[in-house]
Formats: structure tokens, C-alpha cells, sequence
């Protein structure tokens, strides 16, 4: 029974681990950017929630009404005046560039809010638990994150296929340079993509805040978590990155209850299985969906 | 309608076209002719925006466009159907007309009037643009350029690739166009299919004007196509 259950905690952390990854997937998928200050946008979300918090006026569930809007207009103004310029035929300057600024958050934060370890509070909602037959108990907050991350996800998806927003995300992702023929600015459609995928981040920072503590650095450790699911589901596919964050999930909480001490190594071990053997990963498709 | 004096422009060091001016007037035609590498899609490239003017200017409606970019020119109205089609592969052909309403722009040409010019399209609709045969990609990016009302379409070499009846269908087409008000600058490698759908040619040789007027005579049109010393 115990494995029935880290499966199901399994499957649970895949909703938070997928809210991570969803927003580098949608952003390498329309730009064939590869944010690798993504975990430390996620990080500088849940101090940002942390000081709202802390002014004693919110609860952190309402302090995303201020922080997903906040950090959506950042996604946009880093796009448009830094990222951008860093797009070309070459990964490189992306690379460069987003890690250069993954380390200015970190040290910036560290010099602001010290290296202490913090968590964020949300009172009897954080324990609350739902008991299940077999002594299975699932934790409300993390049922609550994995039922949001559906409905982005599901949200998300449809704003792909079914709007000329998405037609044009997906568009943009072919062939830059004939949207622009059709009358339509890339770096725009860029930008709001960065905003959706900032505004993503800034959730998942602050749920993970609830459900486990942060620091300064914990940045690396999330950005791992949602390259590991986007590269397990497969590149460019939004429903592959949930499936990717559930596997991961489950690896690590699996993992746990055999070897409670090695969690995350277990994870990275499956992670390296799915590259070794299925590098495309399970949904093997290229184009954004 | 569109007037160009003086364009230049350069790929890197190498200066593909030089001192080009022409005039398409409002509703009207004009059939740019020339050999491989004679810079015509170079022509066509820079006035949509898509490479930088060295020289020259671009004026549309009485407006310096030049300093335009790609997306505020096709906006404005002046609208590439690019060489090798260039259609949203992973799209379906209804979504890549679609793509074509961010142009914003009102006019004659809807889904539905553009599905009536090409009932090949029509019947396509539903297939990935990535699947079509040449033709109907052909057909697919002409119709995509329509659902943005332009006021002058360009059109870049049309027949390259396809079946000489494709291309006569596709040309069947371009009168009908210009019916509705649209004028069109198309470049073409096909000095015959050119001169079948328009009467003002413009020749170039090497980058630059080597010939260009109305009704011109086919010998001399030849002399300015493959330069001064070759016979036809």
C-alpha cells in the first residue's frame, strides 16, 4: 500500500512540477529559447509573495492576485528589451544571458533577504488532508495545485489551437519571418509569451513555497525539476510536459519510500533512462500542441 | 500607387540589385522579368521589408515606407507572396489564411470570397498546410496573402516548381485579382506567361534595369534578358 500511495503523492508533485515546466516548455517552443534563469524567476516570485505576506495583509493565495501580474509584466519587459536581442540562429547569447540573470537574482537575493531558508504559510489549509480507504491521505494543497495545473494546462492548450493568438504562437514557431509578411509583429507574440510563462513560474514558485521550503538558491533545483519533465514528455508538447512532471513525480516519490535518503537522485536516474532511451521523449512530437 | 526611385540593396558586401525605380499604379500590374539571379526576389524581398534599403527610397500612398518594418508595411497594404510559398507547415490551410487577419485590414477579400477564387483551397481547408502539393501551396499562399486585403500584391515567381497547367491555372487567377481593385508587382522567370498578364514589363539584367516600358518588342526584350551580346 505504501507504494500505492507514493504513486498517488507522486502524481500530485507532477502538477506542481508540471506549472514549472509548462512555461519553459511554451517558451523554447515559441522562440527556441531556453530560459535557464527560469528557476530563479520562480524563486524572486515566492519572496516577492513572502514580503506581501509579511506586511500581514494577505494570505499567499492572494498575494498571487499581485505577484502572477507582476512578474507576467517583467516576463514581457525581459523579453522585449533583454531576451530578444538575444535571439538569432545561435543558442548561445540566450544561454549566456539567461544564465548571467539567474545569477544576479540569486546574488541579489542573497544580499536582500539572506540565505536563510523560508517558507510561506497558508494556516490549517497546509496540513488539511483528505483521508482515503487503506490509510492513503492526500494532501489538500498539493490536490489543489495538481487540479490547477490541469486546467492551465487544459486552458493553455485551447488558447493554442483555438485562437489567432495561438494560431500565431504556433505560426511564429514555424516561420518567423512569413508572420511578419501576414502583418503580425514576432516580438509581440514573443512577449505575451513570456508573460504567460512568467505569470506560470510566479505559481509555481509561490505553491512550492507553501508546500516545501525555499531559499536564494533553490533556483537550480527547479530549474533541473522542469527541464527533467519537459525533456521526459518530449519538447514542444504542453500535455508531454505534464506527463513528463507526473513521471518525475512519481520517480522521485517512489524513490523515496524505497531509499527515503536519495528522492532526488532517483529522480535525475529516471530522467537519465527516458534521455538515454527515448531521447525524444513520450510524446515525440515537434510542433507546439 | 507604389513608387520606388533609386533602390538598392545588398546582401552583406555583395549589392544585389542597384538604382531599381518603378511605378505600380493603383489597380494596375506590373511584370518584373529576368534571369536566375537577376535580383528579382531581391526587388520583391526589399519592398516588403525583408532586407534593408541601402539606396533608394519606397513610397506607398504618398508615405515614405522605407524605415517600415516587415509587419507595418504588409499592414499597410503591400503584401509578399514569398518564393517557395513559405506556408505554415504544421498549420492547417484554414489556419494559415487565418494567420493573415493580424494584418487587421478591411477590404474585398474574406474567407469566403478568397475560398471562391480558389476552390482548391476551399476543399483543402482541413489538411496540413505541410501536406499540399506544390500547386495548392502555391494557390494556399496567394489566398493567405488575399485575406490581407493588400493593395499591391507581390508575387514571386509563382510558376517556379510547378506543372506548366498548374501555373496557367494560378495565372487564370491574377485578372480576377486586379478586377477586384488589388494591383500586383509579380516577378517572373517565364518572359511568355509574364507578358500574358501584363502589358508593362520590367526587365532586369544582372541587378540592374536593362529594359522596361509597354508593349515592348519580344527581340528587344530578349537582348535585355540575357544581356547585350547573346541572340535569342
Amino acid at each position: 500500500m505504501s507504494i500505492v500511495n507514493a504513486v498517488i503523492q507522486g502524481i500530485l508533485l507532477g502538477g506542481l512540477y508540471a506549472l514549472f515546466a509548462a512555461g519553459l516548455s511554451l517558451m523554447f517552443g515559441v522562440m527556441r529559447l531556453v530560459n535557464l534563469a527560469h528557476g530563479a524567476f520562480a524563486v524572486l516570485a515566492a519572496y516577492g509573495a513572502l514580503l506581501i505576506v509579511r506586511t500581514g495583509a494577505l494570505n499567499p493565495i492572494a498575494a498571487l492576485l499581485i505577484i502572477v501580474p507582476a512578474m507576467a509584466v517583467l516576463g514581457f519587459v525581459v523579453q522585449r528589451f533583454i531576451l530578444q536581442r538575444t535571439l538569432g540562429t545561435s543558442p548561445l547569447p540566450a544561454l549566456l544571458v539567461t544564465f548571467g540573470l539567474s545569477i544576479i537574482i540569486e546574488n541579489t537575493l542573497l544580499l536582500t533577504v539572506t540565505a536563510d531558508q523560508q517558507r510561506l504559510n497558508l494556516g490549517s489549509f497546509d496540513t488539511a488532508a483528505i483521508a482515503l480507504p487503506g490509510g492513503i491521505r492526500i494532501g489538500a494543497f498539493p490536490l489543489a495545485v495538481f487540479v490547477f495545473a490541469l486546467v492551465v494546462l487544459a486552458l493553455l492548450s485551447l488558447v493554442l489551437s483555438r485562437t489567432q493568438y495561438g494560431r500565431l504562437v504556433r505560426a511564429v514557431s514555424d516561420d518567423p519571418g512569413t508572420v511578419q509578411l501576414n502583418g503580425a509583429d514576432p516580438k509581440l507574440i514573443y512577449g505575451f509569451a513570456a508573460a504567460i510563462a512568467f505569470g506560470l513560474v510566479a505559481v509555481a514558485g509561490v505553491a512550492s513555497g507553501v508546500q516545501t521550503s525555499f531559499s536564494p538558491s533553490s533556483g537550480s533545483l527547479f530549474l533541473i525539476f522542469a527541464f527533467e519533465a519537459v525533456i521526459i514528455g518530449g519538447l514542444g508538447s504542453l500535455w508531454g510536459t505534464m506527463l513528463g512532471a507526473v513521471v518525475l513525480g512519481i520517480a522521485q516519490t517512489v524513490g523515496a519510500a524505497i531509499a527515503p535518503a536519495q528522492q532526488i537522485l532517483i529522480g535525475h536516474l529516471v530522467f537519465l533512462v527516458f534521455l538515454a532511451f527515448l531521447p525524444g521523449g513520450i510524446t515525440r512530437q515537434k510542433a507546439l500542441r | 500607387m507604389l513608387e520606388i526611385s533609386g533602390l538598392s540593396a545588398a546582401y552583406g558586401q555583395l549589392t544585389a540589385i542597384r538604382d531599381i525605380s518603378l511605378t505600380v499604379e493603383s489597380g494596375g500590374i506590373l511584370a518584373v522579368i529576368g534571369a536566375n539571379g537577376a535580383g528579382k526576389s531581391t526587388l520583391l524581398k526589399t519592398i516588403a521589408g525583408q532586407l534593408k534599403a541601402t539606396t533608394g527610397s519606397i513610397r506607398f500612398d504618398g508615405a515614405d515606407v522605407t524605415a517600415l518594418s516587415t509587419h507595418e508595411r504588409a499592414r499597410r497594404g503591400i503584401v509578399l507572396v514569398p518564393e517557395g510559398r513559405r506556408l505554415f507547415g504544421s498549420l492547417t490551410v484554414h489556419e494559415n489564411l487565418q494567420i493573415a487577419l493580424s494584418a487587421k485590414r478591411s477590404g474585398v477579400w474574406s474567407l469566403e470570397s478568397v475560398y471562391e477564387l480558389f476552390p482548391l483551397v476551399a476543399e483543402r481547408r482541413r489538411r496540413r498546410a505541410g501536406d499540399l502539393s506544390g500547386g495548392e501551396q502555391q494557390a494556399t499562399a496567394i489566398a493567405r496573402a488575399l485575406i490581407a486585403n493588400p493593395a499591391v500584391l507581390l508575387l514571386d515567381e509563382v510558376s517556379l516548381g510547378l506543372a506548366p497547367a498548374i501555373v496557367g491555372q494560378l495565372y487564370d487567377r491574377l485578372p480576377l485579382i486586379l478586377e477586384q481593385g488589388t494591383a500586383i508587382l509579380l516577378v517572373e522567370q517565364d518572359v511568355a506567361q509574364a507578358r500574358r498578364v501584363s502589358d508593362e514589363v520590367h526587365c532586369l539584367l544582372q541587378g540592374r534595369t536593362s529594359l522596361a516600358g509597354k508593349d515592348l518588342d519580344l527581340a528587344d526584350i530578349s537582348r535585355a534578358y540575357f544581356g547585350a551580346e547573346a541572340t535569342a
